[in-house]
This record gives C-alpha cells, structure tokens and sequence, in this order.
C-alpha cells in the first residue's frame, strides 16, 4: 500500500531528492516550499507556503486530510542556514532561522500529530545538523534553532508515544546542497576535519536513516537523534 | 450561532465518549464540566477532543480554527473548562 508521506522544503536539495525517490518508490508525496512546485508527478500534491504560516499550515494539513484520509510520515525537511559571528548577527536574521526551523518544525509536526494521533500510527523525522552537536563557531544562530528542534523531538516523542507515533532527528553532515554554497571552502574542510569519517554526506546518507526511522520495525524507536559521519554530543 | 457551536460541541463529546464509556458524558449539556477538578476528560482525552472538534467546526464554519491555547490546562480561566466557556470561546475566535 502507498504510504502518505509530507515533506516540507521539497523545491530543491535532499527534500527534492527524497520526495523524487519516494515518488519513484510508488508513495503518494504532499510537499511545500515557498515557490511554485518543481515536481511533476500524479501522486504529488504541491503547496506554496511559509512554513512558519500558521494558517497556512493548518489549511495544508487539513486538504491533506480531507483528499487522503491519513498521513504515515511527516519528513520536516524545511531548514535555512546562516553563517556569522554572532557579534555581526542582526537580529531579523536570527527570526528568519527560527521562523523557518523551529517554528516550521513546531506547526507541522503538531498538525500531522492530530492526524497521526486517531490513526494511533505515525513517523515523524526531524532535522538537526552536526553543528548542533559540535559547537561550531560561526554557527551559533543556526545550531541554536537545531538544538531546539532536538529538544522538542525529546519531548514530543514523550508526548506522543501513547498514540503510537515515533519522533526522531537525524543530523547530517553537510551535504552539497545550496545550504552550504555560501560557506567558505577552508571552513567547510576544518568542519569535515572534525567529523569521525571526514567527507561531505551524500543523499543515500540521510536516507539510510529516514527509512530505519520510518520503518514499520522501528516501532520501539523514539526520541533519538542520529548524527552522521561519526559526530556525537 | 452560539447554539449551533454548542450543539456540535455536544456531537463531538459524544462521539468521543463511545471510546471512554464516562459516566459525566452520558448525556452531555452547556453545563457539563470539560477539564478541570471533578471534570470529564483528562489531558489526553481533552488533546482528542481538541483535535476532534477543530476538525468538525473547520467543516461546519469552512474556516481553519485553531483551538490552541496558552490558558487550556488552567484550571481556572481555561476555555475547556465547560461546554458553555468553550462556545463563547470559539465564538469569540470566530467572530475575530
């Protein structure tokens, strides 16, 4: 049977990737970025939206409900990253990280939990990132916004597990994503220098861990954050 | 309006109680107690009922309501206290 699977930030990099691959896999994709869709496909369902739109995001989940009754996985993909020292942060910089991040991972993840909580079945994967993990300098703002998200993965797993819904974070490395375009080339090698396995992560890296998190086996799973390359806390 | 609200509220309580088989939701009416000391519904079951009713009102009213809010699980000025709080409640959030 197909699986409805929402991925937020699916115009571009590994949310692209996944929501192709899924597609391919015979599952029925519901995806959002803030520009039109850059998906073709019968089984995927394309909204245009903040993710940090309340409204917005109610009204998604709620069509979502409305057309396909479920909703199995919930991927919070969404994510923008900001290099700077923290001295030169401006402040609308810091709301943009956690709008997109926190916020978007909040509202997603409490709408498809009210979907997921009748159907007493539910994956959610969020995502964190090395940098959370390792400290880095010049990421403060962007680190902070993933530790968040860890927290609450923690705590929402707590919440959740009576429903049977499993909340879990992976944290990748980086990847050659537009993400990390904009971070000089010497600080790029200095950070994957810090990595027990000291090379970029690729696509099939995080999926690896998004289908052990969203398989049916990992019942038992929850409230877990996966780093890659060999990061740990 | 008002009656039309409470009325779905009632519907909703109902349907949820086929679950919880609760004796103070056997014949639920605007004064029955929701959440709250010697209420009807624990936190859990308060969280179904929540989502069950966005869920019903958002059809009725075809306007996204969000019930969420920071005073839910206080005791004493929650919307979810009585049937009758939470129709003003929601009136209130659709008439913003």
């Amino acid at each position: 049977m197909s699986r409805i699977i929402v991925i937020t930030g699916t115009s571009k990099g590994i949310g692209y990737e996944l929501a192709l691959f899924y597609l391919k896999s015979g599952d029925i994709v519901i995806g959002c970025s803030r520009k039109e869709s850059t998906i073709l496909h019968d089984n995927y369902t394309h909204h245009s939206l903040e993710v940090s739109d309340e409204k917005a995001v109610v009204k998604m989940i709620r069509a979502t409900k409305k057309e396909f009754k479920r909703i199995d996985i919930l991927l919070n993909n969404a994510g923008i990253a900001s290099m700077n020292h923290f001295l030169t942060t401006s402040m609308s910089s810091v709301e943009k990280i956690f709008s997109t991040n926190f916020y978007g991972t909040f509202l997603f993840s409490r709408e498809v939990s009210k979907i997921m909580m009748k159907q007493t079945y539910g994956r959610i994967v969020n995502y964190s990132t090395v940098a959370a993990a390792l400290r880095l300098e010049g990421e403060a703002i962007y680190a902070a916004s993933k530790s968040a998200i860890e927290n609450l993965t923690q705590t929402i797993a707590k919440e959740l597990a009576p429903f049977k819904i499993t909340v879990n974070a992976i944290g990748p490395t980086p990847v050659k994503t537009d993400l990390i375009k904009a971070i000089p080339k010497d600080k790029m090698q200095a950070l994957l220098e810090k990595q027990a396995i000291k090379r970029f992560g690729e696509f099939e890296d995080i999926k690896n861990v998004i289908d052990f998190f969203c398989s049916e086996k990992s019942d038992f799973v929850t409230g877990q954050i996966i780093y890659l390359g060999g990061v740990h806390n | 309006m008002r009656n039309k609200i409470e009325k779905i509220i009632i519907e909703t309580l109902i349907e949820l109680n086929e679950e919880l088989n609760n004796e103070n939701l056997k014949n639920p009416s605007s004064k029955t107690k929701l959440y709250g000391a010697s209420s009807a519904l624990d936190s859990l079951a308060l969280v179904s009922f929540i989502t069950d009713l966005e869920e019903k009102l958002s059809e009725e009213f075809d306007e996204d309501l969000i019930l969420a809010d920071e005073k839910a699980m206080s005791a004493k000025t929650s919307p979810f206290r009585s049937v009758e709080s939470l129709s003003a409640y929601i009136l209130s959030l659709l008439e913003k």
